[in-house]
Parts: C-alpha cells; sequence; structure tokens
C-alpha cells in the first residue's frame, strides 16, 4: 500500500497534464460563449468531485455513529476537507466562468446560493473539529456532516425544482453536447474524480499518523505519571 | 468578447488552491513523519 501511493501519485500527475492539455487544445471552441466555455472541464468535474467526497464524508459520519470507529472519524474528517477545496474552487471558477458569459460575477439564485451554503456548513464543520476539544466532538461533527449532506442533493436538484439562472445539467438535464466535447468532459471528470480519491486517501494516512502520534503520547505521559505515583486527580489537588 | 484572461485566471486559480492544498499536506507530513519518529520504538 505504501507503494501504491506514488505511484497513483505519479500516475494523476500524467492524466491531469493530458486531461489539460485536452480541455485546452483539443476539444472544440464552443460557438456562443467561446473560449471561456472551456472553464466548464474543470468547473463541473469540481463539483462532482466535491459531492462524492462529502457522500464519504455521510457515509464515513453515519458508520462511526453506529460503530464508534476511528478509522471511520478519520475518513469522514479527511473526506469532508478534501471536499471543501474542491467545492472552493466550484466557487471561485463559477463567477470566473460567469462574468463574461452572464454579464455579472455572483446572482443569489437556488443553485449558487445552495453551493455557498454546502461550503459553509463543512467549512463549519472543519472549524468544529479544529477548534473543539470536547470528547464529543466527533459525534457532532456526524451529526452535522448528515445535515450538511442533506444540501448536497438539494445543490444538484435545485436547476429542476427552481427558476435558475444556471444552466441546465449537460447529462441528463434535456442539453446536447458535441461527442467530441463530451469525450473531454467524461476524460476530466474520471481524472478529477481519481484526483480527489487520491488527496482524500493521502489526508486519511495523515490523521492516521496523527491519531497514532497523539495517543502514543497520551499513553507515555499516564505512564510517568503512574512511575512517579501521582494520579492526574491528585496532581490537581 | 475577450473572454480568454477569464479562462485563464479560472485555471490558473484552480491550480492555486491545489498547490497550496498539496504543499500543506506535504508540510503535515513531513511534521507527523518527524513526531512519529520522535516517539519510542517499544
Amino acid at each position: 500500500m505504501k507503494r501504491a501511493f506514488p505511484i497513483l501519485a505519479a500516475v494523476t500527475a500524467l492524466l491531469l497534464i493530458y486531461s489539460t492539455y485536452q480541455a485546452l487544445v483539443v476539444a472544440p471552441t464552443e460557438n456562443t460563449m467561446g473560449d471561456v466555455q472551456r472553464v466548464f472541464y474543470y468547473h463541473v468535474p469540481s463539483a462532482w468531485t466535491a459531492g462524492c467526497l462529502f457522500f464519504v464524508n455521510l457515509l464515513a459520519s453515519v458508520f462511526y455513529l453506529f460503530r464508534r470507529s476511528t478509522r471511520a472519524d478519520a475518513l469522514a474528517v479527511s473526506a469532508a476537507e478534501t471536499g471543501v477545496v474542491f467545492c472552493t474552487i466550484v466557487l471561485i471558477t463559477g463567477p470566473l466562468w460567469a462574468r463574461p458569459v452572464w454579464g455579472i460575477w455572483w446572482t443569489w439564485d437556488m443553485r449558487l446560493t445552495s453551493t455557498l451554503v454546502l461550503w459553509l456548513i463543512y467549512v463549519s464543520y472543519l472549524l468544529l473539529r479544529r477548534f473543539s476539544d470536547s470528547a464529543q466532538t466527533p459525534v457532532l461533527a456526524a451529526v452535522l456532516a448528515i445535515f450538511g449532506a442533506l444540501d448536497v442533493p438539494l445543490v444538484y436538484f435545485s436547476i429542476w425544482f427552481f427558476r435558475t439562472q444556471h444552466p441546465q445539467p449537460v447529462i441528463g438535464g434535456g442539453g446536447s453536447l458535441d461527442p467530441r466535447m463530451l469525450h473531454v468532459f467524461l476524460l476530466n471528470l474520471a481524472v478529477f474524480t481519481l484526483f480527489g480519491a487520491l488527496l482524500c486517501w493521502g489526508r486519511f494516512r495523515i490523521e492516521l499518523m496523527q491519531r497514532h502520534v497523539d495517543e502514543t503520547r497520551a499513553l507515555e505521559a499516564l505512564l510517568d505519571d503512574g512511575q512517579s505515583g501521582t494520579s492526574p486527580a491528585r496532581s490537581v489537588r | 468578447m475577450n473572454s480568454t484572461r477569464f479562462l485563464w485566471a479560472a485555471y490558473a486559480s484552480v491550480w492555486i488552491i491545489h498547490g497550496v492544498y498539496i504543499t500543506m499536506l506535504v508540510r503535515r507530513y513531513q511534521r507527523v513523519k518527524r513526531e512519529m519518529d520522535s516517539l519510542p520504538k517499544n
């Protein structure tokens, strides 16, 4: 497993270079929007990857609530952090695409607003994990993650349920896409999903290592207290 | 419509964000690795 990570990282890096070349050079230019439409090849795969990572966070959080597995908790926090990175990219590339096409950076329509709310929920999740020392923090975070995940389908279906400025999805939304564009889009979708999984895996490994260090140090402190004959309760008195 | 600068800004921002995040992960990994190495072996 230790060897698999650098190999997968190298393969992902090469695939990212290739998919970026496909998006910027090979994919045909869209007639109405021009070259700026190529933002689509990063914007939508980033949104998809963020959604997948938040779903992993949901599964790991539910598993943690039922089994109290520390590995599930570590996976939940890793998926949330990586998901926030991809969601941040969605919130930055969206306005950069909207400005030349719609003439505005931002509008408070349902798709954009629910995406911003999703980002804020998971940022608050990470802040809770970062600044709360309570033993109940993983439980509270897992519950918050379940509520956060409820926003993911709302983001996705908002363009059907509400009148929005945001265009319909290219797949399953009645729109049509040039086959060459579709090929590049699906390539970027697969590569971004792999990239997201790789980042999440790396973050998960670091989280497990950090927990091992913290547990060992806590154990050492307890043993030191036992050898010196003072228990934590005595030292308080 | 000169929209190319928005395209480059979008692609650059994506890679700046990923670069910053990967750098953070690498530094965090190096710190935790040092901490692990400093732990007693038994």
